[in-house]
């Protein structure tokens, strides 16, 4: 298998650059930006805030996006017949390219952008006829930073209150931002603070009214690996209390970090929604890598059928198989490799990510 | 009603105010000072008197109009155009508030701040010339008038703007020609019979016109006119607000 060859926006090495290059901005603060928090319990939140998430009730589901589709003014159709249920309290990682219509599926849920087709159920209420009740549950968090600039933290952070018609409530904007470590910059003015601060004032503003649900767009995008784990860490801090989290990616390490289902979107489709765990067992490969003694330059004819992969300048001999197929083809090809006289030294198979998976299947949509 | 929601912008729209104080407030009464001194005192020397006032005195009721005009329009305007640019609108956009509320929150924010300024220009003019309002509760309703219909058209403009260019673009291309040339510094009898005909397509001239009549009584059209046009421009921009929510025209894709 070829990783890296076929990535739809090379975001994995963009994971990776981002993670190599940027930690000095998280060590100068020298501190983690995020308190292990639990931010304060929503309202109308499922029960037991103790119980760990897969022994919950049965959930119903809070988002329901059917027959969807999306055609924006130039023509182009952003959205196609999408079709997704969202379960209370979980947390759901919609993973998809750049381009694929995330942030047009979460524009149009929370009114942002209007449908072309199709309906969104939130809480059960129509996001059209009752969009005062549906948009109450929300908050929401953009992709990019978008924020005043001259207001204090706090001023911000209220009117967004004010906003979504909830009485004033010094305590629970106090909890907030305390959350996520902003309460010693609640006086300053928006302008003064990082990228970093920026986006959890944005967290906060979305979090002042008490949502039941939280999207995220893109939260970790541009964000130091330090900040990304404090991030994950509120994020599974509101799911306990609550709240039903669905945010968007390109990195494959946050959904499988974060989630409990994971959608697949691609071109405006979705091309696949699944518990996380059945996906990795379901769609999971394995890849046997050989370490020969010496090195092979070419392989045999007699090898072919079984799509081999040379490494390491011959070093290395690489396969990819199923481990759900009826056949994994290891035995035979361990008896062809011993007849064309290849010989190695040591072999280890590793379970393929997320990634892998991922990558599969958007080369395959 | 979400009562909160208007509120809230309310009062962040009057805060940017209280913020920019200097700018909002002094720069106006400045700019309002020196046409006293150019067309009251320097000009208004040479010229007798208007229908039986003095010169500065007639002019006073034009030139607050021309501050409410012009200030209406630049608050408003820049009020919604601001989060449209700097991307804080999908806030508003996703709040569970109507297209009322929002127009209330913003249109009402400038045109309280364009009313404030005309009552301290009025007093300003108070310290220059002899002020006396024959009908203060008309003047009143004609200055609330303005201001709201020339909010409500500032916030069309912000809406319709895509660039600073555009911001700026009806105001001065548009607002201030016909404020000027709609009787602010003279009284449209004293144009040649053509112009006459002309100047009564400026829908500023109506405007002012009804408001000098509850400062002095005098008038260059009947003040139902004057009031029947105000109200009739009011209508169109609420009609035009109201298209623009519907289609989410320029606010949402
Ligand atoms: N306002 C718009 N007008 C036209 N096309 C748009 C607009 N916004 C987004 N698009 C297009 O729709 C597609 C999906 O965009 P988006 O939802 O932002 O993707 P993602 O968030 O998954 O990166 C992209 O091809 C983008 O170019
Ligand atoms: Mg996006």
């Amino acid at each position: 298998m070829t990783i890296g060859q076929h990535l739809p926006e090379n975001y994995h090495l963009r994971a990776r650059f981002e993670t190599i290059f940027l930690q000095p901005i998280a060590a100068e603060q020298g501190h983690s930006y995020f308190q292990a928090p639990l931010l304060s319990a929503q309202k109308g939140a499922g029960s037991g805030d103790s119980l760990p998430h897969p022994h919950r009730p049965p959930m119903s589901s809070i988002i329901s996006v059917a027959n969807l589709s999306k055609t924006y003014g130039s023509g182009f159709k952003a959205l196609k017949n999408i079709n997704l249920d969202i379960k209370r309290g979980e947390i759901f990682a919609l993973l998809g390219p750049n381009g694929a219509g995330k942030t047009t599926l979460i524009s149009i849920v929370c009114g942002i952008a209007n449908p072309s087709e199709g309906k969104v159920l939130v809480g059960g209420q129509d996001i059209q006829t009752s969009y005062r009740k549906a948009r109450s549950l929300i908050g929401l968090v953009p992709q990019e930073l978008h924020t005043d600039a001259f207001e204090s933290v706090w001023a911000t952070v209220s009117f967004s209150r004010g906003l979504f018609g909830k009485p004033k409530n010094p305590a629970h904007i106090e909890k907030v931002l305390k959350d996520l470590s902003l309460w010693d910059k609640k006086d300053n003015k928006i302008i003064t603070l990082s990228g970093g601060m920026k986006r959890r004032v944005m967290i906060a503003k979305a979090l002042s009214h008490e949502p039941q649900i939280l999207f995220l767009d893109e939260p970790t995008a541009g964000v130091d690996v330090e900040l990304r784990k404090g991030m994950w860490e509120v994020v599974r801090g509101l799911q306990q209390s609550g709240v039903t989290i669905i945010l968007t990616t390109h990195y494959i390490e946050e959904a499988e970090e974060m989630a409990d289902r994971i959608g697949v979107i691609n071109k405006g489709e979705i091309v696949l929604v699944e518990d996380k765990a059945t996906l990795m067992q379901k769609l999971g490969k394995k890849r046997l890598t050989l370490h020969l003694q010496g090195k092979v330059t070419s392989l045999p004819e007699s090898l072919s059928q079984y799509r081999l992969d040379l490494c390491d300048n011959g070093a290395t001999l690489v396969y990819d198989y199923d481990t759900k197929g009826e056949r994994t083809g290891i035995t035979s090809l361990l008896s062809d490799l011993r007849n064309a006289g290849i010989r190695f030294n040591d072999l280890d198979t590793t379970q393929s990510s997320l990634e892998d998976i991922f990558v599969d299947l958007v080369r395959a949509s | 009603m979400n009562y909160r929601a208007v509120r809230a912008i309310y009062l962040f729209e009057m805060a940017r105010t209280w913020r920019t104080l200097l700018q909002s407030i002094v720069s106006p009464v400045v700019s309002t000072s020196l046409y006293f001194v150019v067309f009251g005192a320097a000009i208004g020397s040479r010229i007798s008197q208007v229908e039986g006032v003095s010169y500065g005195t007639f002019i006073v009721p034009g030139l607050i109009m021309l501050s409410v005009l012009t200030q209406s329009i630049a608050n408003a305007s820049f009020g919604i155009y601001f989060p449209k640019f700097t991307g804080t609108i999908y806030e508003i956009l996703s709040a569970p508030i109507s297209y009322v509320e929002i127009v209330l929150g913003y249109v009402g924010a400038a045109a309280t701040k364009s009313i404030i300024l005309g009552l301290i220009i009025l007093a300003t003019a108070g310290l220059f010339v002899p002020l006396h309002i024959h009908h203060p509760v008309w003047m009143l309703t004609f200055l609330v008038l303005t201001a709201v219909t020339f909010s409500l058209f500032g916030f069309v403009i912000g809406i319709w703007a895509d660039g600073f260019e555009k911001l700026q673009m009806i105001p001065m291309l548009v607002v201030t020609p016909l404020t000027f040339l709609g009787g602010s510094f003279y009284s449209i009898d004293m144009l040649p019979p053509t112009w006459r005909t002309v100047a009564l397509l400026n829908p500023v001239v109506y405007l002012i016109s009804g408001f000098r009549w509850s400062f002095y009584e005098i008038a260059d059209v009947s003040v139902s006119v004057s009031v029947g046009m105000t109200v009739a421009f009011l209508a169109i921009c609420l009609a035009v607000i109201w298209w623009i929510f519907r289609t989410g025209y320029r606010l949402k894709n």
